[in-house]
C-alpha cells in the first residue's frame, strides 16, 4: 500500500524536475512516459483503495531523493566508482523549535540527532586508504584516512562542547565506529578552513567541531549501519550493488554523510534539510584482473542493476568517457547517446549517462551490466593543481621535524591555501621553528591562527593562509619534541606508534578550464574572453598522509627491574649513609686480655690499686 | 653496614684488597678471558627463539613462481649495464613502472676528505632508484623495504632481477605490503653534508628493510649481515626469522660465512664457535657497516642483508627458492603489528641457532674494568694514607681522602697539563691529517690518501715523545704523589671510557679493555724503562688494531704476510677516517680524542722523572 503512494510520489517529482536535470528533451519525455506508464496502474489501484490518499500524501510531504552512480575510468588503470545518494527534508524545525516526529525518507536516527542537539551542519567521513592524488586525481568527496566529523552546531547552542561530546558519543553508536573517542585531547576549533556548506552564514567558530581519528579502520560493521539510511536500504536501486565483500576489496573506501540545510526552491523562500550519502571506492582491476585491463559493472559488485529506487526520483549512472571521445581508448557497451557535460573540480568531463528510470535501459536481458574493455595505454594525466605530502623528519626519540610540501602545479597563476594542522599535544610543536619556504625563499603566510597544546587537554591548532607560487613547491616545516606520556597513557601496542591526522589544505584551485583559453570549439567565442565566474576557480580540499610517530616507549617488563633495583639502591646506599650520617661515634676503649681482668678482680679484693 | 662505619673492619677490609690487589687483577683479568671464552661454548648460552608473537605462529604459504624470469630479467639488467657503461637508470625506471610501482628517483654527490683508494673515487655520487608498492586500503603509515646495492660492476645483477620479480609478485597479490624496490649505492636521505634532490614520493615510516646481495644465478647458501654502523644490530627477531625461513625452505644457512656444527662438545666444534663469535666480535668493533643494511640501524629500523654465496658444493638453490624465502619473510614482516621490539638489540652470535644476550656477555668486561676499579682503590688508598692517622670518625676519614685529593697542591699542578697536552695530541691527530694533506702531499712523493694515513701515524708516533716535553709545565714534578694522582686520574678516566664504549658497543670496548687494561694497571715509573716503553707500545691502542687486522684474515681464512698485513693495516685506518666523514662512524673520533689520549697519559707515567 505504502509503495503504491510512493510510486505515485516519484513520478510527480520526476516530473516536476526534469528542467533541471540536464539531458536531451527526448530522453526526458520517455523517461516520463515510462514512468507514467509504470505506476499507472499501481495509481489506479491506490485511487481505488484509498482515494485522495495519494494525492493528499504528495502535497504535504514532498521530501525526495535522488541516487547516483559515477564511474571513471582512471588512468592508472583503476576504476573509480562514487556512489551519491541525496535526501531532501522538507522540514525546519530549528527556527520554530518545535519538535518533529513524522519521518518520510530522512532517517529517523539522523532527524533525532540534529533536533536534540541542534546541529547546523553535520559532515562525517569513515575512510580506509589513503586517496592517491598523483595517480587518481582530485576526488569527488576529499576525505582524510580514518574518520573525520566536522559540525557546525546553531548559535543558539549554550553549551557547545557538552553537545559535541554527547553528539560523538551517539554517533559513534549510530555507527558502529569508535568515535567516542573523540574528546578534548583531539578537537579542534578550526577559525577559517571549515566554513558552513549549507545555507546561513555563520562565521563564529565557537559553533564549530572538527576531528579526526586516523586510527579508525572502517569495516562491514560501519557501512551496514550507513546503508540502513538510504531510503531504499540495500534491497533496490544502486544500493544492491554495495556488497561488502567486494567494497572492501579494493585500493581505496570512503564513506560519507554530509547533512546541511538547503535552499528548497530557487527563490529561497524556504529551507529543507539535505541528507547526502556518499560512497566512493577505487577498484585496482590489475590485481584481480590477472593484468587484463577490463572491467564490468559485474565484475566489481558481482551484481548487476535491474531497478532503480523505486522512492528515488531519479536514479543514473554516469561513466566518464572524457578522454575516449572517439572510442580509441577503450569500448563502453551498451553503448548510450545520452551525453552531459559537467564542469567537476575546474575540468570540462564528459559523462554517458544511463537512466535508471526509464525500461530500455536494461535492455532484453532486464539488467544492466556496463562492461568497459580498456583498447590502449592510457596517456599521462594532467598532473593535479594541488598536491601534498607530509612526513616526519629525523631520527631519535627526542626530536622531530614535521615537513608538508605543497605543490602548486599550475604553470603560471599562484593562488592561496589555507593549511589546517591539529598535532596533538604530545608532540611539543616548536612553533619558533616554523618556516614555509617556496622557491628556497621564505614565504610569510598572510594569516596565522595558532593555539598552543595543553598537555593531557587539547592539541596544538595551527592554521596558516599561504600564498603558493606558480610552478613550485612550498615546504612548511615545524619542530617538536616528543613527550614521555604516563605508563598508563600508552596505547595496548605503543610500538606501533602514535597517529597524527592529515593536515588538511583548502583552496581556490584556479580552473584548468580557464587555463585552456584556446579552446573555442564548444564554446562561442564571446564566451571566452573573461573567464566566467563559476568556472574560474573552483574550491578543492586536500588531506594529506596521517603520520606515524614513535614516541619514547618504556620497556614494560620495566617496573619490576625498577622495583627490585629502587629498593636495592634504597636499601644499601640509602641505609648506609643514612647510617653514617646519623651515628655518633665514640671512641672503643680497648678490652682488657682476660688475665688483666681477672688479676683486677683480684686486686680489687685486696683492695689494691688496679693494673 | 658495620664494614663501612666500624673503622677496624674497614682498615681489615682495605689492607686486604691492598695486599691482595696483584693476585685479584691477575684473577679478575683471567677470569674475563675466560668468561668471554665461554660464551662460545654452547651449553652456555641461549638457542634463539621467536619472541615477536606476530611473527611466530602465524605461518604463511610462499608461493613465488618467477625464477626463471627474475634470472632473465637480470641479465636484460646486465646487457643494459654494458651498453649504458654505467647504471641503466631510464631503463630500470620503465621497467619498475610496467611492474606496476611508482617509480622516483634520487640522485646524490659528496666529496669525500681524500680519494678513497679501496674503491677508487674520490666523489660518492649516484641514484638511487626506488619503487613503491602502495598496499590498497592502507594510509601510507608503514613500509617495508627490500633493496639491492648496485654497482657499475658485474655483481648483484640478479638480486636486481630478483627485486624486479617480487615486485610484479607482490603486486600482483593483495598482499598488505608497502614497500620500496631500491638500487643504490648508498642510503643516504637526511646525512648531514649531502648534496641530494629532494626526495619525490614517499611511502610512510619504515619498519624494517631487508638488502639483497645476490651475484649468481644460484646459490649454496646464504649469508646474513647484521653489523650495522657503530657496531648497531637489528633485533635479534630479524634473525630469528631469517633462520626460521630458511629452516623451512631448506636452505643453508650461514653467519659471518660460518655454516653451523652440531658437534659442540668436541674441540673442533667449540673452536668454530669461538671463531664465529670473533668474527662477529671484530665486525662489531669495527663500527662499519657491513652491507646495505647498516645505514637503516641508526634510524632505528630493523635491518638486515642477506647475501647469496655460490661455492663448491653439490646442492644448489635456485632463485625461485630464495624469492620464495624472502617472499615469506616479507610476509611475516608484514604481519607486523608494531615495530620489532620483543627480543634483544645487544647480543652476540656464535651460531645461528644460538645467542649471548648483554646479560651473558657483560661480566667478561665487567671483570676486566673492575681491575681498573682496584688499582684505582689501591692508588687512593695510599695517597690517603697519611692523613688517616689523625682522624679515626669515618665520615672524617672519608673527608680526608678528599681533603688530600682535593688539596690545590696535590692535584691541580700535576696532572692537568699532562692532560690538556696528550688530548691536544688527540685533537692534532683528529684534524692534522686530513688538513695537511696537500701539504704532504707536496713535499712527499706519496698520494692523497697514503698522505693522510702516515700523517695519522706519524703524529701518532710523535705523541710518545711528549713526556719529555710536559715535564716542562709541572711544578709538582718528580713527586711519588704526582704520578700517583696522574695514575689514579688515567685509571679512572679509562674506566668511564670503556665503560661507556662497552655499553654502546660491546665488541669495540671489550677488545681495548684486553689490550688497555693490562698496560694500564701495571704501569709504573719505577720498572726498567726500555723493556716496558716496548710492552707499552705494544698494548697501544694502534698495536690493537693492527692485532685486529691479522686475526681477522686468520679468522677468514685468508692470512696474510706481514708487509701484506701492513697494507691492510693502513687501508683500514684509512677507510676508517671516510667513513667518519661520510657516515659518521664514531670509532676513529673515538680512538684519536678519547682513547689514544688517555693512554698517551699511561705512558706519562712511564717517563715520570
Amino acid at each position: 500500500m505504502a509503495a503504491v503512494g510512493v510510486f505515485a510520489l516519484a513520478a510527480l517529482v520526476l516530473s516536476c524536475k526534469c528542467d533541471s536535470v540536464e539531458k536531451p528533451s527526448d530522453a526526458t519525455g520517455a523517461g516520463t512516459g515510462s514512468e507514467a506508464e509504470r505506476s499507472g496502474p499501481a495509481a489506479a489501484s491506490a485511487g481505488s483503495e484509498a482515494p485522495g490518499g495519494g494525492a493528499g500524501a504528495a502535497v504535504s510531504l514532498p521530501d525526495s531523493c535522488e541516487e547516483e552512480l559515477l564511474i571513471r575510468p582512471l588512468h592508472s588503470g583503476d576504476i573509480y566508482a562514487s556512489f551519491q545518494f541525496r535526501t531532501l527534508w522538507d522540514t525546519d524545525f530549528l527556527h520554530q523549535g518545535k519538535k518533529v516526529s513524522h519521518y518520510r525518507l530522512f532517517p529517523k536516527s539522523l532527524g533525532q540527532v540534529l533536533s536534540k542537539f541542534s546541529v547546523r551542519e553535520l559532515h562525517i567521513s569513515f575512510t580506509q586508504g589513503y586517496w592517491r592524488t598523483m595517480q587518481w586525481g582530485q576526488p569527488i568527496v576529499p576525505s582524510p584516512p580514518g574518520a573525520e566529523l566536522w559540525v557546525w552546531f546553531h548559535n543558539t547552542v549554550a553549551d557547545v562542547d557538552g553537545n559535541w561530546k554527547e553528539l560523538t558519543n551517539v554517533l559513534s553508536g549510530i555507527f558502529c565506529a569508535s568515535l567516542n573517542f573523540i574528546d578534548s585531547t583531539n578537537t579542534v576549533q578550526p577559525s577559517a578552513s571549515f566554513k558552513p556548506l549549507g545555507l546561513g552564514n555563520a562565521t563564529d567558530h565557537r559553533f564549530l567541531r572538527y576531528a579526526t581519528l586516523p586510527r579508525e579502520i572502517v569495516c562491514t560493521e560501519n557501512l551496514t549501519p550507513w546503508k540502513k539510511l538510504l531510503p531504499c536500504g540495500s534491497k533496490a536501486g544502486l544500493a544492491v550493488l554495495m556488497k561488502s565483500e567486494k567494497l572492501f576489496h579494493s585500493s581505496f573506501h570512503s564513506q560519507a554523510v554530509h547533512i546541511r540545510p538547503v535552499c528548497k526552491d530557487w527563490q529561497c523562500s524556504s529551507t529543507a534539510w539535505e541528507l547526502r550519502q556518499t560512497l566512493n571506492v577505487v577498484f585496482d582491476l590489475y590485481t584481480s584482473g590477472q593484468g587484463k585491463k577490463e572491467w564490468s559493472l559485474f565484475k566489481m559488485f558481482s551484481r548487476t542493476l535491474t531497478e532503480a529506487c523505486p522512492l528515488a526520483s531519479s536514479s543514473k549512472v554516469y561513466v566518464d568517457v572524457t578522454d575516449n571521445p572517439e572510442g580509441e581508448l577503450f569500448d563502453l557497451s551498451p553503448a548510450t547517446s545520452v551525453l552531459n557535460t559537467a564542469v567537476v573540480l575546474g575540468d570540462r568531463r564528459t559523462y554517458s549517462v544511463y537512466d535508471l528510470t526509464q525500461k530500455e535501459t536494461f535492455g532484453q536481458l532486464r539488467s544492466l551490466n556496463l562492461v568497459l574493455r580498456w583498447k590502449g595505454e592510457s596517456g599521462d594525466m594532467l598532473r593535479p593543481l594541488l598536491h601534498a605530502e607530509r612526513y616526519v623528519a629525523g631520527f631519535g626519540l627526542q626530536t622531530g621535524e614535521i615537513h608538508t610540501l605543497i605543490y602548486n602545479n599550475h604553470p603560471y597563476r599562484a593562488f592561496p591555501v589555507l593549511l589546517l594542522d591539529s598535532v596533538p599535544w604530545y608532540l611539543r610543536l616548536y612553533i619558533h621553528t616554523l618556516t614555509v619556504t617556496s622557491k628556497t625563499r621564505e614565504n610569510k603566510p598572510s594569516y596565522i591562527h595558532y593555539q598552543p597544546s595543553k598537555d593531557r587537554l587539547r592539541p596544538h591548532l595551527l592554521e596558516m593562509l599561504v600564498q603558493l607560487p606558480p610552478h613550485s613547491v612550498t615546504e612548511v616545516t615545524v619542530q617538536f619534541e616528543r613527550a614521555l606520556l604516563k605508563w598508563t597513557e600508552y596505547t595496548p601496542d605503543p610500538n606501533h606508534g602514535f597517529y597524527v591526522g592529515s593536515s588538511v589544505i583548502s583552496a581556490l584551485v584556479p580552473s584548468v578550464v580557464a587555463m585552456d583559453t584556446n579552446n573555442t570549439q564548444e564554446r562561442p567565442l564571446f564566451s571566452s574572453f573573461f573567464p566566467t565566474k563559476e568556472e574560474s576557480s573552483y574550491f578543492v580540499r586536500v588531506y594529506t598522509e596521517p603520520l606515524l610517530v614513535n614516541l619514547p616507549t618504556p620497556d614494560f617488563s620495566m617496573p619490576y627491574n625498577v622495583i627490585c633495583l629502587t629498593c636495592t639502591v634504597v636499601a644499601v646506599g640509602y641505609g648506609s649513609f643514612y647510617n653514617l650520617l646519623t651515628r655518633t661515634f665514640q671512641v672503643e676503649e680497648p678490652s682488657q686480655p682476660l688475665a688483666k681482668r681477672l688479676a683486677n678482680v683480684i686486686r680489687r679484693i685486696r683492695g689494691v690499686p688496679l693494673l | 653496614m658495620g664494614l663501612l662505619s666500624d673503622p677496624n673492619r674497614r682498615k681489615a677490609l682495605t689492607s686486604l684488597l691492598t695486599r691482595l690487589n696483584t693476585p685479584i687483577c691477575v684473577v679478575c683479568y683471567l677470569a674475563g678471558i675466560a668468561w668471554f671464552m665461554g660464551l662460545a661454548f654452547e651449553p652456555f648460552t641461549l638457542r634463539t627463539y621467536m619472541s615477536e608473537n606476530a611473527m611466530g605462529s602465524t605461518m604463511v604459504e610462499e608461493r613465488f613462481p618467477a625464477g626463471e624470469r627474475a634470472l632473465a630479467t637480470a641479465r636484460e639488467f646486465a646487457a643494459h649495464k654494458r651498453k649504458v657503461g654505467g647504471m641503466p637508470v631510464e631503463w630500470l625506471v620503465k621497467t619498475m613502472q610496467a611492474r606496476g610501482l611508482e617509480v622516483f628517483t634520487q640522485s646524490f654527490t659528496r666529496t669525500l676528505p681524500f680519494p678513497d683508494e679501496n674503491k677508487e673515487r674520490y666523489m660518492v655520487r649516484g641514484t638511487n632508484i626506488y619503487g613503491i608498492l602502495r598496499a590498497p586500503r592502507a594510509p601510507r603509515t608503514e613500509a617495508l623495504v627490500l633493496s639491492a646495492p648496485c654497482s657499475p660492476d658485474n655483481s648483484n645483477n640478479q638480486a636486481v632481477g630478483l627485486l624486479l620479480g617480487l615486485a610484479q609478485y607482490f603486486r600482483s597479490k593483495m598482499f598488505y605490503v608497502e614497500f620500496d624496490c631500491t638500487s643504490l649505492s648508498g642510503f643516504f636521505s637526511h646525512h648531514s653534508g649531502m648534496d641530494y634532490t629532494p626526495l619525490q614520493g614517499r611511502a610512510g615510516s619504515i619498519q624494517a628493510a631487508l638488502s639483497l646481495e645476490l651475484s649468481s644465478d644460484v646459490i649454496t647458501s646464504l649469508d646474513l649481515v647484521l653489523e650495522g654502523l657503530n657496531g648497531q644490530l637489528p633485533n635479534l627477531d630479524l634473525a630469528n626469522l631469517f633462520h626460521a625461513f630458511c629452516q623451512k625452505i631448506g636452505v643453508l644457512c650461514t653467519i659471518q660465512g660460518k655454516l653451523q656444527r652440531g658437534d659442540w662438545d668436541t674441540a673442533e666444534g667449540y673452536t668454530h664457535a669461538v671463531q664465529t663469535m670473533m668474527l662477529m666480535v671484530l665486525k662489531q668493533a669495527s663500527g662499519r657497516p657491513w652491507g646495505d643494511h647498516g645505514l637503516f640501524l641508526r634510524y632505528h629500523i630493523e635491518a638486515a642483508s642477506v647475501r647469496g654465496i655460490n661455492s663448491f658444493r653439490q646442492y644448489k638453490t635456485d632463485a625461485t627458492t630464495i624469492g620464495r624465502l624472502l617472499e615469506g619473510m616479507f610476509r611475516k614482516l608484514n604481519n607486523l603489528l608494531e615495530r620489532l621490539h620483543q627480543s634483544y638489540f645487544f647480543y652476540l652470535m656464535p651460531s645461528l641457532t644460538h645467542f649471548v644476550s648483554i646479560g651473558y656477555y657483560m661480566p667478561a668486561f665487567g671483570l676486566l674494568a673492575t681491575i681498573l676499579l682496584l688499582r684505582a682503590l689501591d692508588l687512593w688508598v695510599q695517597l690517603g694514607t697519611p692523613a688517616q692517622v689523625t682522624e679515626d670518625g669515618a665520615v672524617l676519614f672519608i673527608f680526608s681522602y678528599y681533603k688530600s685529593f682535593l688539596s690545590p697542591s696535590v692535584l691541580v699542578p700535576s696532572f692537568k697539563p699532562s692532560m690538556v697536552i696528550s688530548h691536544l695530541t688527540g685533537v692534532a691527530l683528529y684534524t692534522l691529517p686530513v688538513l695537511s694533506q696537500e701539504t704532504a702531499v707536496e713535499h712527499f712523493p706519496v698520494s692523497e690518501t697514503e698522505a693522510v694515513v702516515l700523517t695519522a701515524i706519524a703524529i701518532y708516533t710523535a705523541g710518545l715523545a711528549l713526556p719529555h716535553n710536559t715535564h716542562r709545565f709541572i711544578s709538582g714534578e718528580g713527586t711519588e704523589q704526582g704520578w700517583r694522582v696522574l695514575k689514579l686520574v688515567a685509571l679512572l678516566y679509562l674506566a668511564v671510557l670503556l665503560g661507556c664504549t662497552a655499553l654502546i658497543n660491546f665488541s669495540l670496548g671489550f677488545i681495548l679493555a684486553i689490550t688497555l687494561v693490562p698496560a694500564a694497571a701495571c704501569v709504573t715509573p719505577h720498572m726498567p724503562k726500555a723493556l716496558t716503553a716496548l710492552a707499552m707500545v705494544l698494548l697501544s691502542p694502534g698495536c690493537t688494531l693492527l692485532y685486529c687486522v691479522f686475526i681477522f684474515q686468520e679468522l677468514q681464512e685468508a692470512p696474510v704476510t706481514l708487509p701484506e698485513g701492513w697494507m691492510l693495516f693502513l687501508s683500514v685506518i684509512s677507510q676508517g677516517i671516510l667513513d667518519h666523514s661520510l657516515y659518521g662512524s664514531l670509532v676513529y673520533p673515538l680512538l684519536a680524542l678519547l682513547i689514544y689520549p688517555c693512554w698517551l697519559l699511561l705512558w706519562n707515567i712511564l717517563f715520570w722523572k
